[in-house]
Formats: structure tokens, sequence, C-alpha cells
């Protein structure tokens, strides 16, 4: 963007680098300050000092402090549970559109899509009567229900069969496969890499998700990890900063330490994946 | 037959969706039109009633405004960021695996966590911004508790948050961009600035608009933070449409009301989305 460099293009400018550089520090420092707050005792949480002691007191008293455990377990529970439900039903659903003729293919195709537009996180009161109707209020399956048939997830796949070539699935057919059979052998296994982009994209959607399992839940028994960490940091803990953020950080840490590790697939997912 | 095995193909989510999703967007398009059920007294038709509720309600036309205002300054902040960071991070600049994880971190962390993060940053008295401005000798400023700031200051954060999830898109479209067209622009003794002007933004429109799409809808989604940040306050200077809808619905529970302002919501959202479909779909493949 900057006039710094112009024809020997092939390496940016210095200003570019500097630039870069330093909006990665501002961006990254919001991270970094809720490492350094987390690590040290409390009165290091608004003083910075090279050598302050590090000490890991904050996270036991966190720990103590919340049924993180609880949450941990919750979410854990949740992310897997969504997950596994939507690739079943997606999958299904998206291989009937992909290789199925039937009447009224493109109204069931267009009512799918409807709810890329319209997601359950607006329909927060019709939902909660559902719910309540049902007796799911305060369940893990209660916060979950509305996001298992994923319209992006039944897009996102029906693209990827449609571009799988039709012979494959006659000879599976020609071998006396059945449908169920063709599906589970030849198209899932070619579509992995589009399974592990959504995949990596619920499950984060999921771990972050707040409105709806802030309503739905009300103890600890489903409350999630997110939820947990609101209760938590809003009940006057005394402001203890330094409790507060290793409690953040704790909220956090898989999805970060996931990121960190795998982080290419992680990029690369969200930008396959579109959004959500 | 064949049709039957499509339709039991679709049957588990199909009905899931018809439950979560149709369902209740025409059922709250019904209640927006009947009174809230109190106790055992059925809601009963109140007409547009709801409606003129929420016309006469000055917290309603805040959280208009203030979304407005949220989304106008979130949505070109976050989009101009994205693209500034995408065109750096193409570049061969040194450590830039660094950066392009700096810039990404923000988009996988729980925003519920980051608010955390961020009220700390705007605590009066010892927060960081305050021993900042401290530092360089400027008074003190109550962030989040003044009402001429806290919705800046959240705007802050969502920028923040959203920059770096916009960046990969245009990452994604800056690498798909043909290498010679960068050499005959260096050939010709392009400046580079004409070079993004001329080339690369124009390739790039495909690109903006998808994000665009992206962020108006999130503009109208976002209210994590203002959960933790602000609540809201003080005196709803920081209220958005969907945290105003929460606190209707679920604190002072009148779902009737609540109705009437998830349909506004609704249509705003469907309007953005039949507005990509139909409008900017057509002008954009070009191709």
């Amino acid at each position: 963007m900057k006039e710094a460099a112009p024809p020997p293009w092939a390496a940016p400018g210095k200003l570019d680098t500097i630039g870069a550089w330093l909006l990665a520090l501002l961006w990254i420092l919001p991270l970094a300050y809720a490492v350094w707050t987390a690590f040290h005792p409390a009165e290091y949480s608004t003083r910075f000092a090279l050598f302050a002691p590090l000490t890991l007191d904050n996270f036991r008293r966190a720990w103590e402090a919340a049924p993180f455990a609880r949450y941990f377990l919750n979410t854990t529970l949740l992310v897997t549970m969504i997950l596994g439900v939507q690739l079943v039903l997606a999958t299904l659903a998206a291989y009937a559109f992909a290789r199925y003729t039937f009447p009224g293919r493109g109204i069931a195709f267009a009512l799918v899509l409807v709810q890329l537009m319209v997601m359950p996180d607006i329909l927060l009161v019709e939902n909660y009567k559902t719910m309540a109707h049902l007796g799911l209020v305060d369940s893990l399956v209660g916060i979950g229900l509305p996001y298992f048939a994923s319209a992006f997830a039944i897009f996102l796949l029906r693209q990827t069969f449609l571009g799988i070539p039709k012979e494959l699935d006659e000879a599976a057919r020609v071998e006396g496969a059945s449908a169920l059979q063709t599906l589970w052998r030849v198209y899932v296994p070619l579509a992995r890499p589009v399974y592990t982009a959504f995949g990596l994209v619920s499950v984060s959607f999921h771990w972050n998700n707040f409105l709806w399992p802030l309503i739905i839940t009300n103890s600890v028994n489903a409350r999630p990890l997110t939820v947990g960490l609101q209760v938590f940091s809003s009940v006057d803990q005394g402001v203890d900063w330094s409790v507060i953020t290793a409690a953040t950080l704790l909220t956090a840490a898989p999805l970060l330490v996931g990121f960190l590790l795998f982080q290419r697939q992680f990029v690369q997912s969200f930008m396959r994946a579109g959004i959500k | 037959m064949a049709a039957l095995h499509a339709w039991l193909l679709l049957l588990p989510a199909l009905v899931l969706l018809a439950a979560f999703t149709h369902w209740p967007a025409v059922a709250t398009f019904i209640d927006s039109f009947f009174s809230t059920p109190r106790g055992s007294r059925p809601g009963v038709w109140v007409g547009l009633e709801n409606y003129q509720v929420m016309a006469e309600d000055p917290v309603f036309w805040k959280a208009v405004t203030n979304n407005l205002w949220f989304a106008g300054a979130t949505i070109p902040l976050s989009i101009g960021l994205a693209l500034l960071m995408a065109l750096w991070v193409n570049e061969r600049i040194p450590g830039r695996a660094a950066v392009r994880m700096a810039y990404f971190t923000p988009t996988v962390l729980p925003m519920i966590a980051v608010a955390n993060i961020w009220l700390f940053f705007y605590t009066p008295q010892y927060g960081l911004l305050e021993q900042v401005t401290g530092a360089l000798g400027l008074p003190s400023h109550n962030w989040l508790g003044n009402p001429s700031t806290a919705l800046a200051c959240i705007t802050v954060v969502a920028v923040w948050k959203e920059a770096g999830f916009f960046m990969i898109f245009y990452l994604a479209a800056l690498q798909t961009l043909n290498p010679s067209l960068r050499e005959a622009a260096a050939i010709e003794g392009a400046s580079r600035w004409t070079f993004f002007r001329r080339i690369q933004w124009p390739l790039l429109m495909p690109t903006t608009l998808f994000v665009l799409v992206n962020a108006i809808i999130n503009g109208f989604r976002m209210v994590d933070h203002v959960f933790i940040l602000t609540r809201g306050g003080p005196d709803n200077a920081s209220t958005l449409l969907l945290y105003h809808l929460y606190e209707v619905g679920f604190k002072f529970w009148d779902t009737g009301y609540a109705s009437a302002i998830s349909v506004v919501l609704v249509v705003t959202l469907a309007s953005v989305a039949l507005f990509q479909f139909f409008v900017l779909d057509k002008r954009v493949h070009y191709k």
C-alpha cells in the first residue's frame, strides 16, 4: 500500500515490514498481556517487570473457584455431539441432493439454504419455547439440537459430492454395493478434506458459542465453558484480574493450542469453509 | 423408488431444519401479533400493537442507531484492515508466518474470553489503556462507563476480532491472482499503488463483496462482548439489537414484543442475503 519501494517489486519495502510487524504486535497484544497476567502474581498484573516470578497459582485458584472441570466436560461433549450428528445428517442429505433426481429437489434444497440466512441464534424466543415443551431446557441436547442440521455442511458436502465422478458411483453399484455402502466407501473417503475443514469450523464455532447456551442453561450440569466463564467473571471475584485471565486462558486454551499446532489446516479450513 | 430413498436420506435433516428454523421463523412472525402470555392466560391477538410498542420504545431506537453506528464503523474498518493485512502477508516479509498467525489468532478465541481481556484494558484507574494515557499525561477516563465512548470500545474489539478472519479470504484471493500481471506492471513501470488500484483491487471485488455480506450479517448478530463489556450500558449507550432482543425476551419475558424485534432482525438479515443472491451475484461473476 505504501509507495515505499516501487519497481524491484520482488521484495517488499522496509515500511511494509515495519507496518506489518507493528500491526501484528498490536493484534497479539491482548493475548500476550493475558498470558503475562495469568502466569504472574496479582501484583504484577498492572506492572511489567521482566524478571517477575512465574506462578501457576492463578490457574489453581481459578480451577478451584468454579467447576471448570465440569464445564470442560460439557463443552467437549457438546462439540463432539454436535459435530457427529451434523456430519451424519449432512452426509445423508448432501448425497440425496447430489446423486438423486426426484420431484421437489429444488424446493427442498431452497428450504435448506434458508438456514444460511436465518440462523438459530436469532430465533431464540421460539426455540426456547420448543425446548421447554420438549423438556430439554438446561441439557446438552437442548444446546445442540438447533444446530444438528447444518445447512452449511449440507451445502459444502453437496458441492463436493457433485464433483466426484459418477463412474465411481456406478462402478460401486455394479459391484453390488447399496446406496449407503457406496456413500460410505466412495464418497466419504474422497471428501475427507472437506470433512476436516467443516469439523474445525464447527468445533471452533460451538466451542465459542455463547448466547444460545446462556439462555438455555441455568445450572452447572449443562453449562459450557463460555457461559461458565461469564458467570465466573461477572459474580464479583473481588476483581482479581490474574485469576480471571487465568480462567479466560483455560477456556480458550484447547482451541488456542489446537490452532498453534494445526495452523495451516485451520487457516485453510476457514478459507475453504467460508463462514460458520 | 429412488425418490423415496432420496426423501428418506433427507428426512432427518429436514425435520430438524423445519423444527428449529422454518417453524420458529413462521411462529415468531405469528407471535409478533399476539400479546405475551402471562401465567395461565394465553396471548391474545393484538394486531400491530407490539410493533407500536416498538415504535415508541426509545431503547429500541437507541439499539437501532447504535447498531447502525456499530455496523457502519466495524464493516469498513475491519474490511480495510483485512485487506491491508492480506496485502502485507502476501509479500515475502520476514517472519511472515508469525505475522499471519498474529492476525488470525483472535478469530479462533472465544469472544467471551477475549472480552474479559479487553475489559481489563478498559478498566478505569489501573487498566492498561489508563496507564498508557496516564503516562502520556492525559486525564483519566472511564472508557466503558462513559456513554460517549462505550460503543466505540465495543467496536474496537469487534474490529480486532473480525479483521484477521476476513484477511483469510483476501489472502486466498490474492494467491490466485496471476503473477505475470505483477511482472507486467513492474515492466511498465507502474507504481505499487497503481498496481493495487488498477489491478489487484478490481480483481478482488468478488471477495470484497463476499466479505461485505458476511460483515453486515455479523454486524447485526454480534452480541457476546456486549454481555461482558457493558451490558448495553451506560444508559443503553451500547445496546445492540440482538442484546435488546435478549433483554426483552429473557430478562423481562415479554415474548410478544421480543417476537416483533426478532422479525425486524430476521427481515434485516434476510434482505442482506437476498440482496446478495439476486443483485451482487449477478454483477460479480465475471470470471
